[in-house]
């Protein structure tokens, strides 16, 4: 990855507590896939999960707002807890925004569509305004002369910029990334990167699920290693990547930045 | 130009430039040896085929053109043929169309009321429009101008008092108007035909129709009083309740009540007396026109979390999808009217199309059921991670795409219904097919005329079901965006 120069002035941490989940267990049927979560997250941090596949990274984000449901513990976010209480699930997600692996986008909708639809929907925005604020983050992914052609028409690097700049238009405070590029062609991968080391420059809150380490040393101020349904180790991405603690992170660590 | 060494490399320094393909490998030189004459057995196959073509029409030709417009029965018919081509000639008797043709289209409907399903037609095609080209003026605008001219000239044809025609003419005048002007409001027309329809087909008191729409705006007002309070569940759930409450117990009287204050309306038909294509299309038209939005509900019940709503949506589905139209409509005429209390006249054309609706949805549930199917989920869970609330999910997100991927099921659901329409001859209503043709038939006058009849029947059919049809592709066509 590029190492360009990073703007850390806005990169600054609160103390105010943005996610917290405490004792979180979560079964598939009776298989045991996510076991004694807790994870604090302080408002403009900026969190990387890595781990080997099926480890539950990917499950435990999409807990956060709720695309999959835990059976035990706690999770709150920015001040609501998570229950099957549907008021509480329609209010944190129009919080948290997320991109996902595959981007998602709606091919019958065009990328203004994409990006004004849940504002105009959820936040009752008038369409006018929406669609002013949709252009001003398409401008900011670097793709407004996209805005009305269909998510077929563009590349994959493109559709998730797309994407991001969707979950912009809801004005989330926090955003989760599920594997944002591991989906992509190495050349787009930079592009989506960039988005999200700016987002990351602008202070926002983000979880992000990848298998960038460049990204989550140049960006990150807390990795998070997961096996088997469990935190494994977190740390500073310097300490975590220079003096790792358990024989697995070592092990992992050794797998993907040996070659 | 190009230099090669001996060493085996290349270097090309000036590019080609594009040429034309050879003669043989375009047009219609190239179409013809690549799909009538590729090999041996396509030749073959190819002549063998135009032998057949030529025969077929070489012994059909010649009936067609013998046809006779002008008898007034079969045996005259046959004399005016075997007078202009010979006596081994044989010919159509197209004036048994001309003769009954008002049966074909109307049944036994009054002869003198054929303005009204006349007048119904050119107004189901003109709330169609908003339907069919939503948004699109020029479409609307020429539909709309089309059927309003077509329309007046039948009516006008129907030898109908001047003044009525002018009304009507004003009506039209004002649709296509408001077609040009703002396209989206005939949405409203829409909205209304069905009642309008009823009122003027069934005929009677104006009354009825408005305390049915009456029971509308009563769920509609409920709904907006009490949703704040009760939340939009609960606030359906009373407007319904309301609404119900109003059409069952109130309506009746309140009716009766008006009717006798201000006694407005139109001569009542029977429904029995409904027949032909008029009959066809009640019953197609209304069932299609219900049972996509009861299809809809079907399969996104099917695929609910909530066990209770699964179950009755799968155990509906399975119970009509496993019995035979037939008894579905035996049972429409026969056993209901068991059940129903003595001395209550449920109209037994209704009866028909309420159960070919809920018939017709059970298959729709499962063909779109494949369309929700076909979605990946991704589409359903970046709607629920931008805060969508289900319906809106599935109005705007799901539907829109599983129904596009489902268009080609729908509409064959659709043609199959509207065909369909005619099996309920065997429960003693007069179909276009059966129903019409053998009363005609059995007249003295016409006894032993076979072809025409029918012919004159599906040529119809065929041609409503082939613009069923088309239409299907053009809208594939335009809401083709995925660009793969």
């Amino acid at each position: 990855m590029a190492k360009t120069a990073i703007d850390r002035s806005k990169m600054q941490v609160s103390d105010e507590i943005a996610i917290q989940i405490t004792g979180m267990n979560k079964w598939y049927g009776s298989f045991h896939v996510l076991r004694d979560i807790n994870m604090t997250v302080n408002k403009g941090e900026r969190i990387v999960i890595c781990g080997p596949s099926g480890s539950g990274k990917s499950t435990l984000i999409r807990c956060i707002n709720r695309l999959e449901e835990h059976q035990q513990g706690q999770i709150i976010v920015d001040g609501t807890e998570l229950t099957s209480d549907l008021k509480n699930i329609d209010k944190v997600r129009s919080e948290v925004g997320m991109v996902f692996q595959h981007f998602n986008l709606f091919p019958h909708l065009t990328i203004l569509e994409n990006c004004t639809l849940a504002p105009i929907w959820v936040r009752k925005v008038p369409k006018r305004e929406a669609e002013e604020t949709a252009m001003h983050y398409l401008h900011k992914v670097k793709i407004p002369e996209q805005a009305h052609k269909y998510p077929g028409q563009l590349s994959g690097g493109q559709q998730q910029r797309v994407a991001i700049a969707r979950s912009l238009c809801m004005k989330p405070r926090i955003m989760l990334f599920d594997e944002p590029t591991s989906a992509l062609d190495p050349e787009m991968i930079k592009e989506v990167l960039d988005t999200m080391i700016q987002l990351a420059e602008e202070g926002m809150t983000m979880i992000c699920v990848t298998h960038e380490m460049g990204f989550a040393q140049a960006v990150a101020n807390r990795v998070v290693f997961m096996d088997q349904g469990q935190i494994v180790e977190q740390n500073a991405p310097k300490e975590f990547f220079s003096n790792p603690q358990s024989d697995r992170t070592k092990l992992f660590l050794s797998q993907i930045l040996g070659h | 130009m190009s230099v090669a060494s001996p060493n085996g490399s290349f270097v090309r320094t000036e590019m080609l430039s594009p040429e034309a393909p050879p003669l043989a490998e375009r047009g219609l030189v190239k179409w013809v040896r690549e799909n009538l004459f590729s090999s041996v057995l396509n030749t073959i196959l190819t002549l063998a085929g135009l032998a057949f073509v030529i025969y077929a029409i070489a012994s059909a030709l010649p009936w067609f053109l013998n046809g006779v417009w002008n008898a007034k029965d079969l045996k005259e018919c046959r004399a005016i043929i075997t007078a202009s081509a010979g006596p081994e000639a044989t010919g159509a008797c197209w004036a048994l169309i001309r003769e009954r043709w008002h049966q074909f289209l109307f049944g036994f409907y009054p002869a003198d009321l054929y303005w009204r399903p006349v007048l119904a037609l050119g107004l189901l095609l003109i709330s169609l429009a908003p339907l069919l080209y939503y948004g699109l003026r020029r479409a609307n605008v020429m539909l709309v101008g089309i059927v309003s001219v077509a329309t007046l000239i039948a009516l006008a044809l129907l030898d109908h008092d001047i003044t009525h025609l002018l009304l009507f003419a004003a009506v039209f005048a004002a649709l296509s108007a408001l077609a040009s002007v703002a396209p989206k409001r005939l949405i409203w027309l829409t909205l209304v035909f069905p009642l309008l329809a009823f009122f003027l087909l069934w005929g009677g008191s104006v009354w009825g129709p408005v305390g049915v729409a009456a029971g509308f705006v009563i769920l509609a007002l409920v709904y907006r009083l009490t949703k704040i309070a009760l939340g939009v569940v609960v606030a359906t759930g009373v407007g319904v309740v309301a609404a119900a409450v109003w059409w069952l117990m109130l309506q009746t009287s309140v009716t009766t009540a008006l009717h006798a204050l201000m006694p407005v309306g139109i001569p009542p038909v029977s429904s029995d007396q409904f027949g032909g294509f008029l009959l066809a299309f009640v019953i197609g038209v209304t069932a299609i026109g219900a049972s996509l939005p009861i299809g809809i509900l079907l399969a996104l019940g099917r695929r609910s979390d909530m066990m209770l709503i699964k179950t009755l949506c799968v155990g509906f589905i399975e119970f009509v999808r496993g019995v035979p139209l037939i008894t579905v409509l035996f049972t429409a005429t026969l056993l209901l009217g068991y059940f129903l209390p003595p001395q209550s006249n449920f109209d037994v054309v209704l009866r028909v199309i309420i159960l070919v609706t809920f018939f017709s949805a059970a298959y729709l549930a499962e063909v779109i059921r494949g369309g929700l199917a076909a979605l990946p989920k991704g589409q359903s869970e970046a709607a629920d991670a931008l805060g969508l609330d289900y319906w809106q999910a599935q109005r705007l997100i799901i539907m829109p795409q599983a129904l596009k991927v489902s268009i080609p099921g729908i509409v064959s659901s659709f043609i199959g219904l509207f065909k369909d329409t005619t099996l309920v001859a065997f429960v003693g209503l007069m179909d276009p097919l059966k129903g019409v043709t053998t009363i005609v038939r059995a007249d003295v006058a016409w006894k032993g005329i076979y072809w025409e009849p029918y012919i004159f029947v599906g040529v119809i059919f065929f041609a409503v079901c082939f613009g069923m049809s088309r239409y299907s592709m053009y809208l594939e066509q335009k809401l083709k965006t995925d660009h793969r």
